[in-house]
C-alpha cells in the first residue's frame, strides 16, 4: 500500500468521524461547550436533540418550523449572557432582540413578536435595568416586533453577572422563501451580508485588558430588511441563509457543507473585514472568519441570481456591505476550503476551543 | 493591512517559487525542517506548500511550546491550584485544553479551580497586585522567545515587593531540542528553517555548530509566507552551491548577537535545569530553565509542594515521532480519529502551532491543490 493510499484511508476515517452522530462524553460542561463550535455541537446533538427528538428540531436550523392553523410558523429562542453588558454599538438588551429576530429572518420568516425573560443579580442598579428595558424597546421598534410577554427572576449576588436575558420569537414563514440546505448545489455562490468580525472584536476591546485601542463598533442590527429585499429580488433562487453568530462565518459554512453534502471554496481576499478588526485579529492570533457577528448573515444563491441578490442586499443599510465570498463546489463534500490572500489553499474547519467566551 | 500585506504578495511569491524550481536538482528529494511551530502554522495558514515543487518536503519540528509540555507538568500545576487555598492559576489561552493525566485546565476549572487566561505575565502580576488576599501563580511556557517577558515580570515583582505572586516555570531552550532531533537515527534532514522569534533573543551564533559540525544549511526565517518562501529559496541556493551556512532571512528583526538586554534578564532570573522532560522526546539535559536562587521567593516549585507527577505519554500517542519529524501527523495511529483538536490525546493536536492540529485543520487542502486548481479554474 502506498503512502497516498494510507493517507486516503486516514482521511476516510476522519470524514466518517466528522459525520457520525455526536456523543457527549465529557464529565462536566466546560466553557468550550458554550463557544458555538464543535464542543457545542456535541452538547446539543448528544444531549438535547435526542431528549426532545421531533421533526421541527432535527434540522437544527436557526428556528423550528411548526404549523399553526395551516400556516407555517417559525419559532426560536436565545439566551444572552454577554459581558460587559454595554459595549460600543449596543448592549445586552439590543442584542437580545436582534439575535432572536435575526434567527427568524434567516429562516425566511418575518419576525412578529417576541417574549423576554430576565435573570437579575441581586444588587444590580435600577438604572441598568431601566436602560436595558429602553434598549430592548427601541430595538423591538426598529425590528418591527412587539414584546408580548415576559418574566423576571432575581438570584443572589454572585449567582449571575448583573443580568441575563432570554428572548423567544415567532414569525410567519414568508411565501417567497424556499430555503433548504439540500437544494444547494455546485455552481451556487456564497454571499456575506457585510463586513465581518465587528461584534466579537468590539466586545473583546470593550473588556479592556488587551491595551489595544481601536474604534470598533458592534454590528448588532436586525437583518430582516436585507432578507426581505433579497427574497423580493431572487425568491426561490435564494437557497439557504444563516446568521453568522458564535463560531463565525467559518462554522456556519461548515454546517452548510455537511448538511448539503457540498464543498465550499472561500476567497479570503473577497471577505470584507475592516482594517481595525483585521489588525486586532492579527495581533491576537484570531481568524476573523471565526469571530462572532450579530447583524451579518451568509446566504447561498443560484449563480444566475448573484447580481440581483447583491443589488437587493446593498439597497438597504444593513446589507450595504454585501459581497460574494465564495463558490459551492462538488468536491470535497462536507469541507470548506480557503483560497488564501497569498495565493495558496487551506482547510477551514469549524471553530474548536474558545477564543472568547460570553460574546452574546 | 500596511506592513503586513507586503509580506503576503502573491506576485512576489510566484517569483520566489520560480527561483526555487529553477535551482532544485532534478530527481533529488529534499527534507527541510521548520523548527518553529509558528512557521508550521504559517505554512498551513497561507498554503505556502502550494508554491513549492513536489521534491521539497517540509518536516515539522519540535518548536511548539505547548506541544512539548509533558502531561505531568499539567497535573502538577492542577494539583497546586486545587490544593492551595486562595490560589489563582494563570496561563496563556492555548494551554487551557492541553490534556494532563487528570484532564486539562479547562476540566480543572469546571471542577472548581480558579484558573484564568492572561495575555502576558505582567497581566498575571497585575492580578496579584489587585488581589492582595489571593496568590497568583503564572504557568510560564515557551522557548527563549517568551522567557524574557517572564524574566522582566519576575524583576518587576521583586522590585515592587509583591509577595503573593509566583511563577511555575516551564521555559525550554531550543538548541538542545535541535541536538536531540539530529541525534535521532531515523531522520535525515537536508536543512533547517531556523526559528525567527527565538533568534531575536539568542541571535544567530548559537546555530553555527549546525553548519560547521553537521554541515547542514540553516536559514533563520520570519513568519510571513514570503519570509518562508525566501528562506527556502536561500536554502535551495546553498545546497545548489554546495554551501552549508547560517544565514539570516529575518534581518529586519534578528541581530547576530540577539538581544543582550533580554539575555541578561533571563540570566538574572533563571538558571538551567540539569534535566527536563519533554513531551515525546524524553528527558533532555540542560534543556530548560528554572527560577534562579535570587528569585526563590517567586518560584512556585519552591513555595508549594509539587507532586512531581510523571505520566507516561498515552501508548497510542506518537507525538514524539511527530515532534522529531519521523512520522507525518497522519501516520500516527490515532490521528484524526481518537485524537482530534476537540478531544486531543497528544499535545501536537492542541495548539494551533502543533503539527497535528495544523495538518488536521489545513492539511488536506494542500494535498488537493492540483485537483482544486483544475476544478475552480475551468
Amino acid at each position: 500500500m502506498t503512502d497516498r493510499d494510507i493517507e486516503e484511508r486516514v482521511e476516510a476515517r476522519i470524514e466518517q468521524r466528522r459525520r457520525a452522530a455526536q456523543r457527549f462524553s465529557d464529565e462536566r460542561v466546560t466553557m468550550a461547550h458554550g463557544a458555538g463550535g464543535k464542543a457545542s455541537r456535541k452538547l446539543v446533538e448528544g444531549v438535547f436533540v435526542p431528549a426532545f427528538a421531533n421533526p421541527a428540531l432535527v434540522t437544527l436550523g436557526d428556528a423550528g418550523i411548526i404549523e399553526i392553523a395551516g400556516a407555517p410558523v417559525a419559532m426560536t429562542t436565545d439566551a444572552f449572557v454577554v459581558t460587559p453588558i454595554c459595549f460600543p454599538g449596543g448592549s445586552i438588551g439590543e442584542l437580545a432582540v436582534n439575535g432572536t429576530v435575526n434567527d427568524l429572518a434567516v429562516s425566511g420568516a418575518r419576525p412578529l413578536a417576541i417574549t423576554a425573560s430576565f435573570i437579575l443579580e441581586e444588587g444590580v442598579t435600577a438604572d441598568v435595568v431601566r436602560a436595558e428595558a429602553a434598549a430592548m424597546a427601541a430595538a423591538a421598534a426598529a425590528a418591527g416586533v412587539s414584546v408580548v410577554a415576559g418574566d423576571t427572576k432575581v438570584v443572589e449576588r454572585g449567582k449571575a453577572d448583573q443580568m441575563y436575558v432570554t428572548t423567544t420569537g415567532i414569525g410567519v414563514l414568508d411565501a417567497r422563501a424556499q430555503l433548504d440546505a439540500t437544494t444547494v448545489r455546485p455552481g451556487d455562490r456564497v454571499i456575506v451580508s457585510g463586513r465581518i468580525g465587528d461584534h466579537g472584536v468590539a466586545i473583546m476591546l470593550a473588556r479592556g485588558g488587551l491595551e489595544i485601542e481601536a474604534d470598533v463598533i458592534s454590528d448588532t442590527a436586525p437583518v430582516w430588511p436585507a432578507v426581505d429585499a433579497l427574497l423580493d429580488a431572487c425568491g426561490a433562487s435564494v437557497r439557504w441563509m444563516r446568521d453568522a453568530t458564535r463560531g463565525g462565518v467559518a462554522t456556519v459554512l461548515n454546517e452548510l457543507a455537511l448538511a448539503a453534502e457540498v464543498g465550499i471554496v472561500l476567497d479570503e481576499h473577497a471577505v470584507p473585514v475592516q482594517p481595525a478588526v483585521g489588525a486586532a485579529c492579527e495581533l491576537l492570533g484570531i481568524d476573523p472568519l471565526y469571530v462572532a457577528n450579530e447583524g451579518r448573515f451568509v446566504v447561498v444563491v443560484a449563480a444566475d441570481a448573484v447580481d440581483a441578490a447583491l443589488a437587493a442586499m446593498r439597497s438597504v443599510t444593513v446589507g450595504d456591505g454585501a459581497a460574494v465570498v465564495g463558490d459551492v463546489v462538488a468536491d470535497p463534500p462536507g469541507r470548506v476550503l480557503g483560497r488564501t490572500t497569498f495565493g495558496g489553499h487551506r482547510m477551514i474547519d469549524m471553530l474548536v476551543g474558545d477564543p472568547l467566551p460570553r460574546i452574546c | 493591512m500596511k506592513y503586513v500585506d507586503e509580506y503576503r504578495d502573491p506576485e512576489l511569491a510566484r517569483h520566489l517559487a520560480q527561483r526555487i524550481a529553477e535551482r532544485v536538482e532534478p530527481g533529488r528529494h529534499y527534507k527541510f525542517m521548520e523548527v518553529c511551530g509558528g512557521h508550521t502554522h504559517a505554512i498551513y495558514r497561507y498554503g505556502v506548500q502550494d508554491y513549492l515543487p513536489e521534491a521539497i518536503e517540509l518536516v515539522h519540528g519540535p518548536g511548539c511550546p505547548v506541544c512539548v509540555i509533558p502531561m505531568g507538568r499539567i497535573d502538577d500545576a492542577t494539583a497546586i491550584a486545587e490544593s492551595e487555598q486562595d490560589m489563582i492559576l494563570t496561563c496563556f489561552g492555548d494551554l487551557m485544553r492541553v490534556p494532563g493525566g487528570r484532564g486539562s485546565f479547562l476540566d480543572a476549572r469546571a471542577r472548581g479551580a480558579d484558573i484564568r487566561v492572561v495575555y502576558s505575565p505582567l497581566d498575571a502580576l497585575r492580578l496579584a497586585v489587585d488581589n492582595p488576599d489571593r496568590h497568583v501563580m503564572f504557568y510560564a511556557i515557551g522557548f527563549e522567545t517568551t522567557a524574557p517577558s517572564t524574566a522582566l515580570t519576575l524583576q518587576r515583582a521583586k522590585a515592587d515587593g509583591v509577595t503573593n505572586f509566583s511563577v511555575f516555570c516551564n521555559h525550554v531552550t531550543i538548541i538542545p531540542a535541535i541536538k536531540a532531533i539530529l541525534d535521532s537515527p531515523d531522520l535525515r534532514l537536508d536543512a533547517f528553517i531556523g526559528p525567527g522569534h527565538v533568534s531575536t533573543v539568542i541571535g544567530n551564533r548559537p546555530y553555527e555548530w549546525i553548519s560547521r559540525d553537521e554541515e547542514l544549511p540553516i536559514v533563520v526565517a520570519g513568519f510571513e509566507p514570503l519570509d518562508l518562501l525566501e528562506s527556502i529559496a536561500m536554502i535551495v541556493d546553498q545546497l545548489a552551491d554546495g554551501r552549508a551556512e547560517v544565514e539570516n532571512q529575518y534581518a529586519r528583526v534578528v541581530r547576530d548577537d540577539g538581544n543582550p538586554v533580554a539575555l541578561r534578564a533571563i540570566a538574572d532570573t533563571m538558571t538551567l535545569r540539569p534535566w527536563f522532560e519533554w513531551r515525546g522526546l524524553g528527558s533532555i539535559k540542560h534543556s530548560a530553565l528554572q527560577v534562579s536562587e535570587r528569585y526563590a521567593d517567586f518560584d512556585a516549585e519552591r513555595r508549594f509542594s509539587v507532586p512531581g507527577v510523571r505520566v507516561a505519554d498515552p501508548k497510542a500517542c506518537q507525538c514524539g515521532e511527530v515532534l522529531k519529524g519521523v512520522l507525518k501527523p497522519w501516520e500516527c495511529k490515532v490521528f484524526g480519529t481518537a485524537c482530534t483538536p476537540e478531544t486531543p490525546i497528544g499535545t501536537c493536536m492542541v495548539s494551533s502551532e502543533g503539527a497535528c492540529a495544523a495538518y488536521y485543520n489545513f492539511g488536506k487542502a494542500a494535498r488537493q491543490r492540483v485537483e482544486l486548481k483544475v476544478k475552480t479554474h475551468t
